[in-house]
């Protein structure tokens, strides 16, 4: 587990809007430079030149895939419905139909899913996979940058392995496409996430989801007041936590302010400060806040932090009191990201129950599943399982269409690619998973993962297993696992 | 003091109200590896099981209760745990598992740490566990102490056997404890034992040795029951290499009744653990190189080692061990799921249940007192509202001891208040 309490694991730990936010990748235009100016307004009329906001770019190429047709297939599209009996084509790395009876091209590869269940792939909001991987060795705990209070400058890419083994697992065992790293939790602002296909790569920009929004990874509660109080410094409690947010968010304001001024006006350059430039683009809702915070009370909190300071909170992660507060999360448009049944860990675990996303879903409110965890992200389809029965013992009538929404439309909202993957809808990524029963049976499992149209693995062939630098030639390597 | 007292006798708990039950008309599940009986019949009577299959008559003066055709089963047994020794792991002075300033180490006694009244032990009770496996954590040697065989019922006994086996590190952590290597600590270990055995000549020469001794008094005279095989040796060790020294040390010393806790590459040794005749212990689903030990980690690693003759049950090894031993459940389901994935080794249903109930009480040498259905057996037994193996299902009533128990939890507490989430005519805190 993530953020429980083993060794360095410990220090880690956990809409919106900014659909179709693309990151702004270049330099400010430079449209006006020809246009006449007068003598006194030259000056300050020429625009500044602003820095890059994309110096690490994805690299990632869909690999190639057959135009595929499954049919004879039970759907759950991912944003709530289902056909019991029906059909998905896809060609060209994306999703071309989906229907009870869909016309494919000549020549397509026809997969009988007969008793068989096809889904969007999975998206985990919340992974440390790269950062902290296996073998969990000092070595390579790349997780929290555990040097300060505000690391806002640190960038979650920087740190991660692609050799990880646990990106494998996530794909073999739990069908997960698309997944969000994060900075761990020591930090009360821990830098920038992470959004990778769930494809090897030489490089990390290998595996980048192409376009995909930053996330600023903050955190509430007990990991900062701890990991700092236990260094005698601030912060030492909640209240400091929040006094050092609000003293950072001040400065990032009057940042803000300068560079928009000069990236308009020109003149002398604002000096240049790595951590603000992550905390401007949250001001400007290009990088999306993903929040670790699990009490009630202190997620209130922080949604009025975010009102004072002019951002917006996409989504609360470990949100394990979201149920009592799912009124107010729907009112200020803010996503939980919550795990099944993980429990009494640590005091604000102490009150979760396996009813939340139940009752977030109850109360309107967008909820998804999580992991935090190299082994629960691969099976995030039976956390799912787990929660929905427990929500419909307590008379939450919640199909299991709608319960995939919180395993892919809703926390590809609360990424900001809801346009791109998420669900099985046209034009959207060929993001698929082909289960060999309901995903919801603890006695089903993957059977084909394609990601952007292209099998990535197949049970039934052990040709389509990867295998990372690290394991080649070590115990096992290339076993079913 | 008390505690301590009770625990010199074998078994301690007395059921309160040990109560004589006869479920009727269930898909019943013995807990042995066999098939699910439809139509099936389990008698309790005075806290214990009487019979169990199918034609069994209900005898006078039995309370029925008919299943109405739904799974019924013998309790959960969670194969190792911390489960009653810690209410909420950061919270240090809550977390009784391990005791890093004590002098002593095998000596330590895990039972008087339960307490009967923490929140896991409701929690676990209501989703089926109605026993466990519970283990002292190790500091500063390789023996960390011994551990408790547990109930889960809504008591203040919920020791059923005090001492009931030592608990030891070896592989990495057991190194870091032992000495710093490998080498030290299988030392640390061998050493205990000849002094253990000194000790048990002439107890009173021991004394003697006084601050020289590596192992204080009170640890020697613990390790004589490990010494002679009177108590169960449950050893935490992951790494094929290490499982074959230990196998060689079992052969120095046949008196040891060695079981494997972890054993993650115990697969690619299974032929040897088997013909050892030792038990395991194994996590369930462990996959990933977590640490070097552990390379050769995979979900098949249960289903290899019994498809070549090993008994293994399912633990909770460094996996959420003080609270969610329910999760073995569904552990055991994706046994089951793996029968269905090419080039991999899962377990059938019957096996699967029997590796979470029967498995785990045979190996620590309780099976003739919980675990199945057997006659004999406690009357610990459940109805589910369906295959209690997949991940919907509910524990619908729980027998620990032949005593009806209550269900309801902190948590289920806390869902009913915010059903609706929104203050009432008075705040939250007045609604219970």
């Amino acid at each position: 587990m993530a953020d429980g309490f083993r060794a360095a694991h410990w220090l880690r730990t956990a809409t919106m809007a900014c659909a179709g936010a693309a990151m702004l990748s270049a330099c400010a235009t430079d449209a006006n430079a020809d246009k006449p100016k007068s003598a006194s307004s030259s000056a300050k009329s020429t625009p500044g030149k602003s820095y890059s906001r994309d110096p690490y770019p994805s690299t990632y190429k869909a690999y190639p895939g057959a135009p595929t047709l499954v049919t004879n297939v039970t759907i759950f599209d991912g944003e709530g419905g289902s056909i019991a009996r029906g059909q998905v084509l896809f060609a060209d790395g994306k999703i071309v139909a989906v229907g009870e009876t869909v016309t494919a091209p000549e020549g397509a590869t026809v997969i009988d899913g007969t008793g068989k269940v096809v889904t969007p792939g999975i998206i985990d909001i919340h992974s440390h996979l790269g950062d902290y991987p296996s073998p969990g060795v000092e070595a390579n705990s790349d997780g929290n940058e555990a040097t300060g209070p505000v690391t806002a400058d640190v960038w979650a890419e920087h740190s991660v392995w692609p050799q990880d083994p646990g990106f494998s697992r996530a794909l073999a065992n739990g069908g997960v496409t698309t997944l969000q790293i994060l900075p761990g939790s020591a930090n009360l602002m821990g830098g920038r996430s992470v959004v990778l296909k769930n494809v090897y790569a030489r490089t990390v920009q290998g595996m980048k989801f192409p376009g995909a929004p930053y996330g600023l990874k903050m955190a509430c509660g007990e990991n900062p007041k701890r990991v700092y109080g236990s260094k005698g410094r601030q912060p030492s409690t909640r209240m400091g936590n929040i006094a050092v947010d609000r003293q950072t968010w001040a400065k990032a304001v009057e940042y803000k302010r300068k560079w928009d001024k000069y990236e308009k006006d020109g003149g002398d350059a604002p000096t240049r400060d790595i951590a603000m430039d992550t905390l401007r683009g949250v001001l400007d809702g290009e990088i999306l806040v993903q929040n670790h915070c699990y009490r009630a009370d202190e997620m209130a909190i922080v949604m009025d932090m975010a009102k004072e300071f002019g951002y917006h909170v996409a989504a609360f992660h470990h949100a394990v009191e979201a149920y009592k507060i799912g009124d107010l999360l729907k009112q200020n448009g803010t996503c939980a990201a919550v795990w099944a049944d993980w429990w009494g860990f640590k005091m604000e675990s102490y009150d979760a129950i396996s009813e939340n996303l139940a009752l977030l879903q109850k109360a309107g409110a967008c909820a998804m599943i999580h992991s935090d965890d190299e082994n629960g992200i691969q099976r995030l389809n039976q956390e799912v399982a787990k929660a929905l029965a427990a929500g419909r013992r307590a008379g939450i009538d919640i199909s299991d269409a709608v319960a995939w929404e919180w395993l892919t439309i809703n926390p590809a909202k609360a990424l900001g690619i809801a346009d791109r993957t998420g669900s099985l809808k046209a034009g959207k990524m060929a993001d698929v998973v082909l289960w060999n029963g309901n995903p919801f049976s603890v006695y089903s499992r993957p059977e084909k993962v394609w990601i952007d149209g292209a099998l990535l693995y197949d049970a039934t062939n052990p040709k389509l297993r990867p295998v990372s630098d690290f394991e080649l030639g070590q115990p096992g390597a290339g076993d079913v696992k | 003091m008390k505690r301590l007292l009770l625990c010199a006798v074998a078994f301690t708990t007395t059921p309160a109200a040990a109560q004589s039950v006869a479920i009727v008309n269930a898909k019943l599940v013995i807990g042995d590896g066999s098939a699910p009986i439809e139509g099936g019949t389990v008698v309790v009577r005075d806290g214990k099981v009487i019979a169990a299959g199918a034609h069994i008559a209900v005898p006078a003066g039995v309370d029925t209760v008919d299943a109405g055709g739904r799974w019924v089963t013998p309790g959960i047994v969670a194969g190792f745990t911390r489960m009653g020794i810690i209410e909420v792991d950061g919270v240090s002075q809550t977390n009784d598992s391990g005791a890093s300033s004590s002098p002593f180490h095998a000596a330590i006694d895990i039972a008087p740490a339960v307490n009967p009244k923490s929140s896991s032990i409701p929690l676990n009770r209501a989703e089926g566990v109605t026993r466990a496996i519970v283990a002292p954590d190790n500091n500063g040697s390789v023996f960390a102490g011994m551990g408790a065989v547990i109930d889960l019922g809504a008591d203040r006994d919920a020791v059923t056997r005090a001492r009931a086996f030592q608990f030891m590190e070896y592989g990495e952590s057991g190194a870091r404890a032992g000495g710093g290597s490998r080498a030290s600590a299988i030392l640390q270990f061998r050493n205990a034992l000849i002094q253990a055995r000194d000790y048990a000549r002439n107890p009173a020469g021991y004394a003697d040795l006084g601050k020289d001794a590596l192992l204080t008094r009170a640890d020697a005279e613990a390790l004589g029951a490990v010494a002679s095989g009177r108590m169960p040796l449950l050893i935490h060790v992951e790494r094929a290499s290490d499982i074959l020294v230990l196998l060689d040390l079992k052969r120095e010393m046949p008196a040891l009744k060695l079981v494997l806790v972890g054993a993650a590459e115990g697969w690619t040794v299974a032929p040897q653990i088997a013909a050892a005749h030792v038990p395991v212990i194994a996590s369930a689903l462990t996959d990933l190189p977590a640490s070097f030990e552990q390379l050769g980690s995979t979900q098949s690693n249960i289903g290899r080692m019994k498809a070549a003759g090993v008994q293994v049950g399912i633990g909770m090894i460094n996996d959420n061990e003080a609270r969610q031993a329910r999760l073995e459940k569904q552990y055991a389901g994706n046994l089951v799921a793996l029968t269905k994935l090419p080039g991999a080794t899962g377990l059938d249903w019957n096996s699967a249940f029997a590796a979470i109930s029967s498995i785990p009480a045979e190996v620590i040498g309780l099976g003739g007192e919980i675990g199945s259905l057997r006659p004999g057996r406690r009357g610990d037994v459940v109805i589910w509202s369906g295959d209690p193996l997949e991940l919907d299902t509910a524990a619908l009533s729980v027998w620990i001891d032949g005593v009806k128990q209550p269900l309801e939890t902190r948590q289920g507490m806390l869902r009913d208040r915010y059903l609706v989430p929104q203050e009432g005519a008075l705040p939250k805190a007045y609604q219970r």
